[in-house]
């Protein structure tokens, strides 16, 4: 071992050092105090030096954690292949019709779609993991500050999942774009709100700044909250298998009990059903809302999606804390 | 140094452990022995700060373990499950807990030479075997070069080399002055291993004391006489001379005699006035394991057990090999007060034949678990002798 020497301690039962003042570490100069954190009548200090750990350190480990295992690599390559792949091909379906009758960008919602079920399931597995294979124990023992651990798993996988949305939805709003500009929009929709502003003085179909905007960073950021409801889900549940059908059921439930809801009575309930609904708020970031004279926009289902992500979490927080593992 | 005051932790209704009061010292090995179930790794874990007491306290250095300054730098810890993700390498696992506790990355490497994974370190631990599992449990538990360190079931799936080199690693490291506590259900290994023991049966403390003194205190030594073969006489005449003056004398299968209550040198005088020539005359001492089997076997129903048996310390009639009945149940020693010794050879039914436990003992010699659980097997091989120098150095290689 090639650490700085640091003063010892003897071993218990040794003689004490004609001389040594009593608490002072034989061997250490006068006034050299002992390593900080060495245990207070301790026999034993290690050469390694301590350092004070900070959430920085959560950082690197979780980091390291997620890097390090395959359903990462499984589930963002997924999550990669059926944004890019469904967006290309949706892409070429709509080449052939000379006026497709949406938004330029809106075709990346459905490889998004089924995306972000991979999100959804790596964000529970970042947390649901450790508890099924007992490293929870580790972990919690290397750092008893329990928030930190969540925090830094929550971080770390939110800032990954949201870089990789971006690039995935970033690359199909491109493949849509390049595919499908050149459309003329037709005189009879130029009026339609859809197509406010997005209409060139040429009569051609293009994607405003903030169409732009809203199909890769809102969209990612939507998909990325989602994945971090999911991490919370999975920190109160514990259980992979739960915490996942837990959150497939979030999103498809409303929209599927909404289906069966058609008698006349349950107008209004099944509206609301559909205006809120998960899929409901990525549909408006990508310009094709459920409704559309929805009482919110994509960005405001989104602000909602934060909050109850934020509630959830701070639940998680407080039963990590206080929960036998 | 680990002080537990009254620590109690029920689930549901369940008491898991209950009013344990206990001190660890560092510069030794403190075991930690109780049957399957007694609560020895739920002890652990509210050391840790991982279970939280239902009542009492437990503290490290001072602390409790989730207000420890530093806690991964002063205790280390090997969890009895594996609290490993077997999807991720060996080295990537040591890496991400050091980059968690703030420890440098070289001392990973270190560790891996320590328990000898480095050529492994690459792959999975998935796909490790028991024994290696157990090597990266205790890779993590050194990582932070720790004064406590936290064993439970060390030796759990190691092969006999494996055990040698954990017995010697825990040995230098109490040592060095580190406070070790470790658990196991084998009494022949803590025998070798700790220098203190802490008892537990069902949740709460059966004893806390040195190695030596659990011996002293809860088995009596005894010795075996043997008159030269085919002397019958002479050994019926020796018997009965030594029972009168209060000995109590069974008779072994290989014709000797065991005698107990009674120092060597009055077993020699009172032979020598009878006339007897003596071929073997020597001190033996009930092993670790039957005090530990006595004790726990009283925690089935301690109250009325526990005192009763200490020191009724003889053999059963006829068992196949040395007096700790092996076979299935175990059955305590024998000798219960008033028993007459039996003829020689003539095998007794009672309480000392193995299957047949005495009224009031269950078999098993764990206090039968609470619920949903089955009891193992009692130890497959049957009892060294116990004339065979009890602690010996190295019994508890040959078992897991
Ligand atoms: N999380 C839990 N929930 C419910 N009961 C538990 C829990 N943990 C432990 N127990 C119960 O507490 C008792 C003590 O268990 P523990 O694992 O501490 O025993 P042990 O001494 O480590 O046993 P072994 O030698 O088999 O490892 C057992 O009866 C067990 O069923
Ligand atoms: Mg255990």
């Amino acid at each position: 071992m090639s650490y700085p020497p640091q003063p010892s301690a003897p071993a218990p039962g040794a003689p004490p050092v004609p001389g040594a003042a009593p608490g002072r570490f034989p061997g250490a100069g006068p006034g050299l105090a002992p390593p900080p954190g060495a245990p207070a009548g301790g026999g034993y200090s290690s050469p390694i030096p301590i350092v004070r750990t900070h959430l920085g350190h959560a950082f690197a480990s979780e980091w390291t954690k997620i890097r390090s295992v395959r359903s990462t690599m499984w589930t963002l390559g997924i999550m990669l292949v059926l944004v890019v792949g469904v967006g290309f091909l949706i892409a070429l379906a709509m080449a052939t019709d000379d006026w497709v009758g949406a938004p330029l960008l809106s075709g990346g919602l459905f490889g998004l779609m089924l995306g972000q079920i991979c999100i959804v399931t790596l964000g529970v597995l970042v947390i649901t993991s450790e508890y099924g294979t007992g490293m929870i124990r580790t972990t919690l023992t290397a750092s008893p500050q329990r928030w930190r651990v969540l925090a830094a798993k929550a971080v770390v996988f939110f800032v990954l999942a949201f870089v990789l949305t971006t690039a995935a939805c970033a690359i199909t709003a491109l493949i849509h774009s390049s595919v499908l500009s050149g459309q003329t929009v037709p005189e009879y929709e130029a009026g339609d709100p859809m197509f406010k502003d997005s209409v060139s003085d040429s009569g051609e179909l293009i994607a405003t700044g903030g169409q732009w905007f809203d199909a890769t960073v809102g969209a990612a950021l939507y998909v990325s909250l989602l994945g971090l409801l999911a991490l919370a889900v999975g920190a109160i549940l514990r259980h992979s298998a739960g915490a996942i059908t837990t959150m497939v059921g979030f999103i498809l439930l409303p929209l599927i009990i909404a289906l069966f809801m058609q008698a006349e009575s349950l107008r209004d309930v099944q509206r609301k059903l559909i205006e809120y609904s998960p899929l409901s708020g990525l549909a408006s970031l990508f310009g094709i809302p459920f409704f559309d004279d929805a009482d919110m926009g994509g960005w405001g289902l989104l602000g909602m999606l934060a909050a109850v992500t934020g509630g959830m979490l701070l639940l998680a927080f407080a039963l990590l804390s206080k929960r036998d593992v | 140094m680990i002080e537990a005051q009254g620590l109690t932790k029920t689930y549901g209704g369940k008491t898991a452990v209950y009013n344990l009061s206990f001190t660890v010292q560092p510069g030794v090995i403190t075991g930690f022995v109780g049957p399957n179930g007694a609560g020895k790794s739920t002890t652990m874990r509210m050391i840790l700060g991982l279970d939280e007491p239902t009542g009492g306290t437990v503290t490290v250095g001072g602390h409790p373990y989730r207000r420890l300054p530093n806690a991964p730098r002063q205790v280390g810890a090997l969890l009895d499950a594996k609290a490993v993700h077997g999807g991720r390498s060996a080295r990537n696992h040591l890496r991400c807990v050091a980059q968690l506790s703030g420890i440098p990355q070289r001392r990973v490497d270190e560790v891996l030479d320590v328990v000898g994974l480095r050529e492994v370190a690459g792959r999975r631990s998935k796909g490790f075997s028991l024994g290696m599992g157990q090597r990266l449990g205790i890779a993590g538990a050194l990582l932070g070069d720790p004064q406590i360190l936290l064993f439970d079931e060390p030796v759990n799936g190691l092969d006999p080399e494996g055990i040698l080199w954990i017995r010697n690693l825990m040995k230098k490291l109490a040592s060095e002055g580190r406070t070790i506590f470790v658990s196991s259900h084998l009494m022949s290994e803590m025998a070798v291993t700790a220098d203190h023991l802490i008892v537990i049966g069902r949740g709460q403390l059966m004893a806390d004391m040195s190695v030596r003194d659990f011996i002293n205190t809860h088995s009596a030594s005894y010795a075996r006489v043997r008159v030269p073969d085919g002397e019958q006489a002479a050994r019926e005449k020796l018997s009965a001379a030594l029972t009168e003056q209060g000995a109590h004398v069974q008779p072994e299968d290989d014709g000797a005699l065991r005698v107990g209550g009674m120092p060597l040198p009055r077993i020699s005088d009172l032979a020598h006035d009878a006339g007897i020539r003596l071929w073997e005359l020597s001190p033996h001492e009930a092993s670790l394991e039957e005090a530990y089997m006595r004790m726990t076997q009283g925690a089935v129903d301690y109250r009325s057990t526990a005192d009763h048996r200490a020191g009724l310390q003889q053999a059963g009639p006829v068992p196949p090999q040395g007096y700790a009945a092996p076979g299935p149940g175990y059955a305590p020693p024998m000798g219960a007060p008033g028993m007459p010794p039996a003829g020689p050879g003539v095998p007794q039914p009672g309480p000392g034949v193995p299957g047949m436990p005495p009224p009031g003992v269950q078999p098993g010699y764990a206090p039968p678990p609470p619920q949903g659980y089955a009891p193992p097997p009692p130890p497959a091989a049957p009892q060294a002798p116990a004339g065979a120098a009890a602690p010996a150095p190295r019994e508890g290689e040959t078992r897991r």
